[in-house]
């Protein structure tokens, strides 16, 4: 398959996520946009280590390795981000009883 | 005795008036009166003594060159802390230690109705005072010279404001101030000018910079005369000439024993040392020395005049001091270096004798200083009476006190330089004597003019006050015998002699002794003349004296006061007035403000950035890195 899909699909993933975390209110809705733009670039990079392996692969079969690593690191910070802040969005939501990303605007004071 | 050479007694003379001032300054809340005035009188004798030492240790010829430390090393330009001792300074050390001593000594009594704050207070400066002047007559180049300058002048500005509590003193302590700030000026510029031709500034290396021992000359005649001038204004501006004379008589503000500190001892006589110092220049540049006659001429005969008319004892005495500075400026423009600094030391003396006996007057009389309110005081305050009239004789200028021969030398440098020069300088001697016995006889001849109460405390004053006047009154006598013209006693000029080192004796001109006897004899007939007029015209006491348009000139002081308030103080208090309405509030504040408005108008504009909204922050990251990354791809390519 070429490379083409896999850039047009990830993209059109991040655009997705991006206007979803800029436009929406609700914050869980936004968590989610953020984990898609974070899928996003693993699968690009998914992408772009397995093109440069079979490209490179006489000279040198270990090109393209370090992309699939990045993607372990990113599903790890994933994994970490989602744990703190769904527990943020729990107390935010005990707190004011809402969601409401709208509703906490008490920086501008 | 092997550890005190000469150098450390030569150092000891100045660090002693400073340890007292230390001593009396740090410790002016924690020592009693007694213990004050036994410090500093005592560092003082002390001083004197080490003084006396030096001076009769001096080695003969060459000076002697103590260097402590570099003081300014920058470059080729090597300024050391050093003193130079020969006999002009040690000359000076004698009459400041002396003097200042005494002057000590009759404060401990005179000061004593002050708290122990402020009586230590007011030896602590004294002393500095004293420290000061010994500075600047022992350095031995400009620069340590000036700074015992600036020290002297400090000091006579925190003694004339020491009752600074009265705004009128503190006024006046300022014009002292503001007016020797005018001279140093002049002083300082003269400094850096014979640094940047000779890049020295020690008095031993003058000879070279004029190029007298086989060099070329460093110094060009315009170099010379510019040199000499400004050191000449500086010179004005301490020792009180024309044209900044005016703050000496306002420098009796002071405590009265400060007015015979700067007029005896110290300050005003350091114009007469830094000029015969550098006789060398001046010897080079005939024309200033002219300028300095007739500056020193006409301050002694405006000066004169108005002593005519002061009614106030110490003002007559200030002018008196201001005129008789004027002889030393004739004598020095005369090329007669050795007259002035022999008129310096026997106005010294006599100069403190009177000071010190007013001082004995107005504390007999309770703070009263005006010679109307005066008279009959000859029964009641006999020490004060005989040494006064010792005092009056002396800077009359009769036979045999000192006045007469120190101011006979003038008289006569004035002769050799112009005719015209020895009529008015004569005429000057006969108005002193009129005024120095109208203030006399006003004081002390006639019945007491005064309130019943003041004549009920009438008293002589303590021993600690008329000590020191005796003593004075018996050198006021005897301290003119050094210098007897050679015409009175062969060999008898022993002061030129010993001076000889320092001041080349000129091989001018000489008057033959008919003439000297002739001049002589003139001027002590005339003097005589001079005082029977006072005696008769003031015997009788007038309260009203008759007025005429020239009185009234004289007594406001050929409104010269006037005159330079109305031509320099107003348009400088204008000019500050402008500044502060106008020029503060709208430019400085304007331009200071200004800044402020425009940052604060540019954040109103950029203000809705921070809405608070994270969404919003979100879209301006996002924008952001998609601009860099624009740039990225389309600009940087």
């Amino acid at each position: 398959m070429p490379i083409n899909y896999y850039l047009f699909l990830s993209l059109a993933l991040f655009s997705i996520g991006m206007v979803g975390v800029l436009t929406r209110r609700n914050a869980i809705i936004i968590f989610m946009c953020i984990e898609l733009m974070l899928n996003a670039v693993n699968l690009l990079l998914v992408a772009f280590s397995k093109m440069h392996h079979l490209k490179n692969l006489a000279i040198n079969p270990m090109i393209g390795v370090d992309g699939q690593l990045f993607v372990f690191f990113i599903m790890v910070v994933a994994a970490a981000e989602v744990s703190v802040g769904l527990a943020i969005i729990v107390m935010m939501y005990r707190n004011v009883h809402s969601v409401d990303i709208q509703f906490l605007n008490r920086l501008k004071h | 005795m092997a550890m005190l050479s000469f150098p450390h007694i030569a150092y000891l003379i100045p660090l002693l008036p400073l340890l007292g001032f230390l001593i009396n300054g740090l410790g002016r809340n924690h020592l009693s009166h007694r213990a004050i005035a036994w410090i500093c009188s005592g560092v003082m004798a002390l001083a004197f003594a080490a003084s006396g030492w030096v001076f009769w240790n001096l080695p003969a010829g060459a000076p002697t060159i103590l260097t402590a430390f570099d003081f300014i090393r920058v470059g080729v330009l090597n300024i050391p802390f050093a003193f130079q001792l020969d006999a002009l300074s040690a000359l000076f050390l004698l009459i400041i230690t002396g003097i200042g001593f005494l002057i000590h000594v009759y404060s401990s009594a005179y000061m004593h109705e002050e708290s122990a704050s402020q009586y230590g207070r007011y030896f602590a400066y004294l002393n500095l005072f004293v420290f000061s002047m010994l500075l600047l007559v022992m350095g031995a180049n400009f620069v340590i010279l000036f700074i015992g300058w600036e020290g002297v002048g400090l000091c006579s500005y925190l003694l004339i404001g020491f009752w600074f509590r009265n705004p009128a003193y503190a006024q006046a302590a300022n014009k002292a101030f503001v007016m020797n700030r005018v001279g140093d000026l002049a002083f300082l510029i003269a400094i850096f000018w014979l640094i940047a031709r000779t890049g020295s500034v020690n008095f031993i290396d003058l000879p070279m910079a004029l190029g007298t021992v086989g060099q070329s000359a460093k110094l060009s005649a315009m170099d010379i005369t510019g040199i000499t001038i400004l050191l000449f204004i500086g010179a004005t501006g301490k020792s009180a000439q024309i044209p900044l004379y005016t703050w000496l008589p306002d420098a009796m503000a002071g405590p009265t024993p400060v007015s015979a500190l700067i007029h005896a001892a110290t300050m005003v006589t350091a114009g007469i040392y830094m000029i015969a110092r550098s006789n060398l220049l001046y010897t080079a540049a005939p024309l200033v020395l002219t300028i300095v006659a007739v500056i020193g001429l006409a301050t002694a005969l405006l000066a004169a005049t108005i002593a005519l008319r002061q009614n106030d004892i110490k003002k007559v005495l200030a002018y008196s001091t201001v005129s008789q500075l004027g002889f030393m400026f004739l004598a020095l423009g005369s090329g007669a270096y050795v007259a002035a600094v022999f008129h310096v030391m026997t106005h010294a003396f006599f100069k403190a004798l009177l000071f010190l006996g007013s001082g004995s007057v107005i504390h007999a009389l309770g703070g009263e200083q005006d010679i109307r309110k005066m008279g009959g005081l000859k029964k009641s305050l006999p020490i004060t009476y005989w040494t006064f009239l010792i005092g009056c004789l002396a800077i009359a200028g009769i036979f045999p006190f000192s006045g007469f021969f120190s101011k006979d030398a003038i008289l006569l440098s004035a002769f050799l330089k112009s005719p015209v020069f020895y009529a008015i300088a004569l005429f000057t001697a006969l108005l002193t004597a009129f005024y120095m016995f109208r203030l006399f006889i006003l004081t002390f001849g006639g019945s007491f003019r005064g309130m019943e109460e003041q004549r009920h405390h009438l008293h002589e004053s303590p021993l600690a006050m008329t000590l020191p006047l005796m003593l004075l009154a018996v050198l006021s006598v005897v301290v003119g015998w050094i210098g007897i013209p050679e015409v009175l006693m062969h060999g008898g000029d022993r002061l030129a002699e010993f001076l000889s080192a320092v001041i080349p004796v000129a091989s001018g001109h000489e008057v033959s002794h008919a003439t000297e006897y002739m001049l002589m004899g003139l001027s002590s007939g005339l003097v005589l003349l001079s005082i029977y007029v006072a005696w008769s015209r003031y015997k009788q006491y007038r309260s009203e004296e008759s007025e005429s348009s020239l009185t009234r000139f004289l007594d406001n002081k050929w409104y010269v006061d006037e005159a330079y308030q109305a031509a320099i103080v107003q348009p400088l208090h204008r000019l500050a007035g402008w500044i502060r309405s106008f020029f503060e509030p709208r430019i400085l504040d304007g331009a200071v403000q200004g800044v402020g408005r425009v940052v604060r108008y540019l954040s109103q504009q950029i203000r809705f950035l921070q809405s608070g909204q994270t969404g919003n922050y979100a879209l301006w990251m996002v924008i952001g890195i998609v601009l860099i990354l624009s740039i990225q791809f389309f600009i940087r390519k």
